[in-house]
């Protein structure tokens, strides 16, 4: 199609011509690759332009913290860090357990701005973060499916991943998480594999393990890059595309990748003792069985094989059901398997529900409902099975790795909203091959009809782009043989490769093409279908970004008829905190709020977002569903001055813990049984007003939270549940109001400090209350008093 | 609280006894106060006492000294002390700065006073006498008591003084008056003869006191003004020639009335207002200069969303709010930050030098600024900085990296302990400057690129595979 059909003679005049396209479509394509990088980087700064400049939600504030903490005091100190403000009074070892990719990366770009004298802050380093990932990530989903399918591919798949909303959702500026610097790491990561796979090179193999590293160093989700690829690897040789190719790029990967996984020290010796990467190993095995297999075969006759196939066999099956016997043995002994609560419920998706009410309890960790696919994904959701298909003609290597990367994707989307995240960059990339495919059928349709069967070598400028894309994939193509003789040539001997191998598959090409035309009329009406369907994809894009994903959910606002009004109550609570209470007070709350408190308000916390200690997080469970008494004696036990609750009622705010107390109950009630649900709620009902039971109008929860709200509008009207509260003049006899804020979202209060003397009325009373509730909490205070 | 005022009371009374021993060593024994007059302002937590004397040379030869006396806990808690003479009859009065310094006297006789003696502009000769105006202004000087006060309570403090002037110098007759915020008074001790009208106090005329009698009195008032004292002010000014001054205001704000204690309840904040948190405050006003741009308030946790900006061609009015309201002892910090035009501040001198001309002082109204530290960055490669201040201040140079800096700026840092909006007045950094370092990082940003470009050139033009 691009090249003049059959003329030897031709040969110069079509080198320098196509030397000007390639170099005229690598310009473009650069160009256009800047500006989608550009796009991503700018699409993500609505939040910044219509909020502020700011640290969004809950666990960017921790990886705020730990980034400045890496910011002052280096990283010897940080691999060393002992955090004694949370989890009080255990503590946590924050080197050891968190994910550090994220914050050694913020934490470098900010050493490297400051040594060449920038003076930007940490925030606003961390801030910006998010949005050069994106780039970077959408510039490596082009780099992946220019791998699988052409340049044309793969600049729409990185335009399309740059305005995704599913990631988007994870990478607004602000959006300090994990997942802000994974995703890029996670394609990267995969496009090397595909690089390796279709070149066959130890470089870009070594290149992989670093990337994999990386991706290891930041995100849990790494487990999916270790399961995927030796699926991958395991298709391949179920459908006999072994070769040695396949071998460099999956064997220093397992090696290498291992190693390097291991010296996270998140990861260390999980890396070979868990079983989710049990799967790389076993694969590990079989390839280089098979690579021996291939080695034998190789140098004996086919009759001597045989013999030596049946011999292996039946001595191989003895040894291996041996072997797997073990191992089957070994991880039944553990408790859970081997598996990882987590990794657990996306096997079995109702796997958490059941037992772990506290990874049941975030809402990320729900499957997602089909508006949510809508939101997230939005057209691609329709162009994805287009993709497929166009990953079928042909299949390669790449593309049943995009086929089976889509499949698992799609399914562990399935399992938890969070996971819609891997699904996006997968999506983008099969969507971006089916849109740049129905491109160019129609437009070769089109031209082909425009200019009739003589003469097509005349060259469209519109179909550059597509058209090198093609070029370049057959190139690969017809290289592959070569380039595995040779390792890796030199860039300028590749280059003359691909102007030899490009004339016969043009040739067949146009020959293909010929049959495929379709009618000009549908051709260009399906292209304006194709451009509308983009723009349709573009605007909701923009709107995802500016209206659904950009509010920093520490600033709430809201538009009423004088105005915007904003509700600035998370951070008046935390300032006031920091500045008028003793450094070294604690502050109980739900463990949501942790990560804000420890950042914004510098006070030590009981229980915070990272729930490693799930007895933890349930005593304070059960201090807030307790009555207040007992509440004052489990924080007292636990050193708490003040206790933060968060209540929507006078504004309207759902989220708040009278919305989130159920989970309090249920989570306190698995590891106290004292506490139990029925007595929370009327006939399987979950009310505040005046049929909730007495525990309930009793507990802590409710008493913070409603604490003379009824003074507010002489009813005590709760604006999120739309009723009267239960309970209207009570009050406080362990717990004072220290705060609230203007909105009344943030109360805190503080413990009364403990009397004297223990009178003869409540000793009573306490006897009462332990007889029927006996926690270990109570037996334990019990043994401190001796004189009670 | 009860320790402190019988302190007060003991030390007052080795006074008294210390007067009967040393009373014939006092040093310049010309001078004769004819006429004194003091009015003390409580109505803030800014106490501003406002001393009239006429001085009269009553010793043989003409002296020019005239010298002021203070208690230690008067001087340690003096923020400004100013005198001014008063020259003509009548309407057609004129005042004239006199400098005043600080001094010691050897043979002085209570042995804790503090001295300041006043430089008049001429002599004065035996037998003539002068008016003099003195203006003290004292801070924190006010004490809290009860110390700690509910949400609903007001605010009740105790003001120490004594009824007769200190001084070294004989006074013939001398009157004082205490005007209070508000009638209500607790209760105030009476050295006859004394009467109180409305707000105001008044004790004397009292007649021929021999120098350094003094007779401690306090007064127990209502003051609900706020007490908001800055800790900490560290201004920063960075002059960019490109047409720019950027001013960054770090504030340590605390609420030095009585402490709260216990409860904050919002609902009662929120209902009743006029009888909870009377001596809180929820609102600043800040007085930036005209023309100011890119106004930002925030704190180390992010913006504040609670702040105004008015302006007109005179001048620009920020009314801030800080995240809660502060009750006493409550602290909050945050920063100010506002763009100014170069040219309303930048001058060049008639030496080819260049200067700044600022308002030394602090934006926010009726403050008290504990310590404030200026900081004038200079632009990268100017020299010989040297700052005229109207004051005495404390002052030294840093050096300071920025934006691509290579060789640093200089910074001027300024430092003046207990500030107050009197002090508010203009001061001037004079530094060289040669335009042609304005162009320094423009020009190494280029090349740098440039040679960014030349390396890529050159590394697509260099085949580095070892096989052909």
């Amino acid at each position: 199609m691009a090249a003049p059909e059959t003329s030897t003679a031709a040969v110069p005049t079509l080198y320098t011509n196509n030397t000007l396209r390639n170099a005229f479509g690598g310009v473009l394509s650069f160009f256009i690759l800047l500006l989608i990088g550009v796009m991503a980087f700018s699409i993500r700064l609505f939040s910044v332009i219509k909020y502020e400049s700011v640290i969004h939600e809950f666990d960017p504030y921790f990886n705020y913290r730990v980034t400045q903490f890496l910011a002052k005091n280096g990283i010897y100190e940080f691999w060393n860090w002992f955090d004694d403000r949370t989890w009080y009074p255990l503590g946590r070892v924050i080197g050891g357990t968190v994910y550090p990719g994220l914050t050694l990366t913020a934490g470098t770009i900010w050493w490297l701005l400051n040594s060449l004298n920038i003076p930007l802050s940490v925030e606003t380093v961390c801030v910006f973060t998010a949005p050069i990932f994106s780039a970077f990530a959408s510039w490596a989903t082009y780099l992946l499916t220019k791998e699988v399918k052409g340049t044309g591919a793969g600049l729409t798949a990185a335009a399309l991943l740059a305005m995704v909303p599913s990631y988007i959702s994870r990478s607004v500026a602000g959006s300090y998480d994990n997942e802000a610097v994974a995703i890029f790491a996670l394609i990267f990561t995969f496009y090397l594999y595909i690089k390796t796979l279709n070149t066959g090179s130890l470089f870009y193999a070594t290149l992989n393990s670093i990337a994999y590293f990386y991706m290891v160093c930041s995100w849990g989700g790494y487990t999916f890059i270790i399961n995927l690829i030796p699926m991958h690897v395991l298709l391949c040789i179920v459908t006999g595309r072994f070769s040695s190719r396949l071998y460099i790029a999956y064997a220093p990967l397992v090696v290498l990748g291992t190693l390097l996984a291991a010296l996270v020290p998140v990861v260390g010796f999980n890396a070979v003792m868990t079983s989710e990467h049990f799967a790389s190993f076993l694969v590990f095995i079989i390839i280089h069985v098979v690579a021996f297999v291939y080695y034998i075969k190789g140098i004996l006759s086919p009759k001597m094989f045989k013999v030596a196939v049946t011999l292996v066999v039946s001595v191989g099956l003895a040894v291996c059901c041996a072997v797997i016997a073990v191992l089957i043995a070994l991880v039944a002994s553990s408790p859970t398997k081997g598996w990882s609560g987590r990794s657990l419920s996306l096997l079995d998706p109702t796997y958490a529900s059941k037992y772990i009410p506290i990874i049941a309890s975030v809402s990320e960790h729900q499957p997602p409902t089909w508006p949510s696919y809508f939101m997230d994904i939005n057209v691609l959701a329709f162009l994805v099975p287009a993709g497929i298909i166009a990953c079928f003609l042909p299949l390669s290597d790449a593309s049943s790795f995009v086929v089976l990367y889509i499949a698992t994707s799609v399914y562990f989307s399935g399992v938890m909203v969070r996971l819609m995240l891997v699904l996006a960059p997968a999506a983008c990339i099969t969507s971006g091959i089916a849109l740049s495919q129905a491109f160019d059928v129609f437009t070769g349709s089109i031209k082909f009809q425009l200019t009739g069967a003589s003469s097509n070598t005349e060259v469209d400028a519109a179909e550059t782009s597509s058209s090198t894309a093609e070029s370049q994939t057959d190139a690969v193509k017809t290289e592959k043989p070569e380039e595995t003789a040779k390792n890796r040539p030199s860039r300028k001997s590749k280059k003359k490769e691909r102007e030899h191998g490009e004339k016969p598959s043009t040739e067949a090409k146009a020959e293909k093409k010929r049959l495929l035309a379709l009618p000009l009329e549908s051709s260009v009406i399906s292209l304006l279908l194709l451009v509308l369907l983009g723009a349709f994809y573009v605007v909701h894009c923009v709107w995802a970004a500016a209206e659904a994903y950009s509010a920093p959910s520490i600033v709430l606002t809201s538009r009423s008829h004088d105005g915007l009004h904003v509700f600035d109550d998370f951070r008046e609570a935390y300032a006031w905190l920091r500045h008028n209470t003793d450094v070294d007070d604690k502050v109980a709350s739900w463990w949501d709020y942790g990560y804000q408190t420890t950042a914004m308000a510098n006070r030590t916390v009981i229980v915070d977002n990272n729930t490693w200690n799930n007895t933890h997080i349930a005593t304070v469970g059960t201090a807030m569903s307790s009555p207040e008494r007992a509440a004052w004696e489990i924080f007292h036990s636990l050193d708490v001055k003040y206790v933060l609750v968060v209540f929507g009622g006078l504004v309207g705010y759902p989220s708040d813990d009278i919305n989130k107390f159920l989970w309090m109950v249920r989570i306190g009630g698995g590891v106290f049984p004292h506490i139990k649900e029925p007595d929370y709620l009327r006939d399987g009902q979950y009310r505040i007003d005046s049929q909730a039971t007495p525990t309930m109008l009793n507990c802590l929860m409710y008493k913070l939270s409603y604490y003379r709200f009824v003074e507010t509008d002489g009813k005590g009207f709760d604006r999120v549940r739309q009723t009267e509260i239960g309970k209207k003049y009570f009050k406080l006899t362990h717990f004072e109001e220290a705060f609230t804020t203007h909105h009344w979202m943030v109360r805190i209060y503080k413990l009364k400090p403990p009397k004297n003397r223990i009178r003869g009325k409540t000793k009573k009373s306490k006897s009462k209350t332990s007889s029927t509730t006996s926690s270990p909490k109570r037996s334990g205070t019990k043994k401190k008093n001796p004189w009670q | 609280m009860e320790a402190r005022i019988r302190a007060r009371v003991n030390l007052a009374l080795t006074f008294f006894a210390l007067l009967f021993f040393v009373a014939g060593s006092s040093p310049p024994r010309q001078f004769v106060i004819s006429n004194a007059e003091r009015r003390i302002d409580l109505s803030s937590h800014i106490i501003n006492v406002h001393l009239t004397l006429k001085v009269e040379n009553a010793g043989t030869r003409s002296a020019s000294e005239v010298v002021l006396a203070l208690t230690p806990t008067e001087v340690d808690h003096l923020a400004m002390v100013d005198a001014s003479a008063i020259k003509g009859k009548r309407k057609k009065t004129t005042s004239v700065r006199l400098e005043v310094k600080p001094t010691e006297l050897p043979d002085a006789p209570p042995i804790d006073t503090k001295y300041f003696t006043i430089y008049l502009a001429n002599p004065l000769n035996s037998g003539e006498s002068t008016t003099l105006e003195v203006l003290y202004v004292f801070t924190h000087f006010l004490e809290p008591f009860p110390a700690e006060i509910a949400q609903s309570e007001s605010q009740l403090v105790f003001y120490h003084d004594t009824a007769l002037i200190l001084s070294p110098y004989h006074i013939k007759q001398q009157t004082t008056f205490i005007k209070t915020p508000s009638t209500k008074v607790e209760s105030f001790i009476r050295m006859e003869p004394t009467n109180r009208v409305g707000t105001e106090i008044k004790y004397g005329p009292y007649e021929d006191r021999p120098p350094y009698s003094i007779s401690p009195i306090h007064v127990h008032f209502e003051n609900n003004s706020p007490f908001a004292v800055v800790e900490e002010l560290v201004q920063e000014i960075e002059i960019s020639h490109w047409g720019n001054i950027q001013v960054t205001e770090h504030y340590k704000l605390i609420h030095a009335g009585a402490r709260h204690k216990g409860v904050f309840s919002r609902v009662d904040y929120q209902s009743r207002q006029s009888s909870n948190g009377a001596s809180s405050f929820r609102y600043l006003l800040a007085r930036l200069p005209p023309r100011v741009h890119s106004v930002y308030y925030r704190d180390e946790i992010g913006n504040i969303s609670s702040s105004h900006l008015r302006t007109d061609s005179l001048k620009s009015e920020l009314q801030i709010e800080p995240r809660y309201p502060l009750f006493g002892g409550w602290k909050a910090t945050f920063v100010i930050g506002y763009g100014l035009p170069l040219q309303d501040f930048l001058f060049e001198s008639s030496d080819d030098k260049r200067y700044l001309n600022f308002t030394f002082g602090c934006p926010l109204i009726g403050m008290v600024v504990d310590k404030l530290t200026i900081k004038v960055v200079l632009p990268e490669g100017s020299t010989d900085p040297s700052p005229v201040v109207p004051f005495p201040v404390e002052h030294h140079l840093e050096a300071k990296y920025s934006s691509l800096d290579v060789v640093g700026r200089t910074v001027v840092v300024l430092e003046k302990k207990n500030f107050v909006p009197m002090h508010n007045s203009h001061f001037q950094v004079y530094y060289s400057f040669k335009p042609i370092f304005m162009l320094a990082e423009p020009l190494m940003l280029a090349s740098a690129f440039f040679m960014l470009f030349v390396a890529c050139v050159a590394y697509i033009h260099i085949d580095l595979s070892i096989r052909k």
